[in-house]
C-alpha cells in the first residue's frame, strides 16, 4: 500500500518490472492505483495505489481500504503500468495566456479563498 | 432462537474473529494485514451485535458475556478455537470454509420469526458479502496447493461440526466434500473445547479480569 505520490522521476526511464519501489517485486505483483468517486456524479479522484497479484485481489484490498464503509460511491482500479505520465518539458508559458488555464473552475477552494479575503469565513 | 443458540453464534465471531487478528502485523504482505485484520474486527463487531441481543434476554449486557464468563460456558465450536497462526494455507482453509458454512447461518437466520434476528442477520450479512469474496478469491489462488487442499482435508470434520447436523450436507455440496460420519464428528462437535482455548480465554479476559468490575 501506497501514499499517493508522483509516479516516478521519468515515466519512459523507470524499470516496469518494479514500479513500485522497494516493496515491488517481491512476489505479490503489480501496483494499482485506485481513483475513488466521493458521491454520484462527482469527479474520480486518485485515492492511492495498492499492491496485489491480480485485479481479483487489488478489487477486494480497494473496496476493503476505500469503499465498504460507504466513504466512496465508486472506484476505479487501474493497473499502473495502464497510466501513461506526461509531463510538459517547456520551463514557463512564454506568453501570458492566463485565460486558458483550467485551474479556474476549482469554485470550493476559489470561494474559501473569496470568503478568506473578505474575513466572512462560515463558522464551522 | 434462544439465548443459547445466539451465544453460540456471538462466541464462534468473538472467538474466530479473536484468532484472525493474532495475524495482525505479520500477514504475508501489507495488503492483507490490513484486509484480514479489518474481516477479523469485523468479526468481533458481529459478536457484539449478536450478544447484545442474547444480553437483552439474559438480563446482562455483551462486555460481560464476551469476557466474564468461564471457559466452560462459553459455547463456541472446536473449529473457531484452534490456533494457527504461522500457517497461511490452515488460516486460509479455515476462512473459507468458515464463511462458507457461516453463509448458511446466516441465510437460515434471516427468515427467522423474530425481527430482531432477522433484522440483524441482514445487516452482518451485507458486511459478511466482502469475507466472503475475500475468501473465495484465496480459494482460487490456493486451490491448486498441496499444503491447502492437505489444510482443508484436515480441518474439514472439525467445520462441517460448526452447523447443525441439518445444514451439513449444504456445506458439504458447497465444498465439494462428503459429510463427515459421525465418529470423525465426534471429536469437534460444539459442547467441547480443544486444548488452544484455554490460553485463548486466559489472554483475550486478561485485562477484563485484571481489575474485576472497574468501569472501563
Amino acid at each position: 500500500m501506497n501514499f499517493p505520490r508522483r509516479l516516478g522521476p521519468s515515466g519512459a526511464g523507470r524499470s516496469r518490472a518494479s514500479p513500485g519501489g522497494s516493496r515491488a517485486g517481491q512476489g505479490t505483483g503489480m501496483i494499482w492505483e485506485v481513483f475513488r468517486q466521493e458521491r454520484e456524479g462527482q469527479p474520480f479522484q486518485h485515492g492511492g495505489s495498492l499492491e496485489a497479484p491480480n485485479l481479483v485481489f487489488a478489487e477486494a484490498y480497494a473496496r476493503e481500504f476505500y469503499g465498504r464503509r460507504d466513504e466512496s460511491f465508486a472506484l476505479w482500479i487501474v493497473p499502473r503500468e495502464a497510466v501513461k505520465e506526461v509531463r510538459e518539458p517547456y520551463v514557463a508559458e512564454v506568453f501570458d495566456r492566463d485565460y486558458r488555464r483550467v485551474d479556474g473552475y476549482s469554485l470550493k477552494v476559489k470561494l474559501k479563498e473569496a470568503r478568506e479575503r473578505a474575513g466572512t469565513s462560515r463558522a464551522g | 432462537m434462544n439465548a443459547q443458540a445466539l451465544l453460540e453464534l456471538a462466541d464462534d465471531e468473538l472467538v474466530l474473529g479473536w484468532r484472525d487478528s493474532e495475524w495482525t502485523g505479520i500477514a504475508p504482505f501489507l495488503e492483507e494485514d490490513v484486509a484480514f485484520s479489518s474481516i477479523a474486527q469485523t468479526e468481533i463487531g458481529h459478536a457484539r451485535a449478536w450478544y447484545e441481543l442474547a444480553a437483552k434476554e439474559l438480563g446482562t449486557d455483551a462486555d460481560a458475556l464476551a469476557f466474564d464468563r468461564d471457559p466452560a460456558e462459553y459455547l463456541c465450536a472446536p473449529f473457531v478455537e484452534l490456533r494457527l497462526v504461522h500457517d497461511w494455507a490452515q488460516t486460509i482453509a479455515r476462512h473459507w470454509l468458515y464463511e462458507s458454512a457461516d453463509a448458511i447461518r446466516i441465510d437460515a437466520l434471516k427468515s427467522s420469526d423474530d425481527p430482531d434476528i432477522a433484522g440483524l442477520a441482514e445487516k452482518v450479512d451485507r458486511e459478511e458479502v466482502y469475507h466472503r469474496m475475500h475468501a473465495a478469491m484465496w480459494e482460487e489462488r490456493l486451490r491448486g496447493e498441496p499444503a491447502f487442499q492437505k489444510a482443508v482435508d484436515d480441518l474439514w470434520p472439525s467445520a462441517a461440526a460448526l452447523l447443525p447436523p441439518d445444514q451439513r450436507a449444504t456445506l458439504a455440496t458447497i465444498v465439494g466434500k462428503d459429510v463427515p460420519s459421525n465418529r470423525l464428528l465426534l471429536a469437534h462437535e460444539r459442547g467441547q473445547h480443544s486444548d488452544d482455548f484455554r490460553p485463548l480465554w486466559e489472554e483475550m479476559t486478561m485485562v477484563r479480569r485484571s481489575v474485576p468490575g472497574a468501569s472501563w
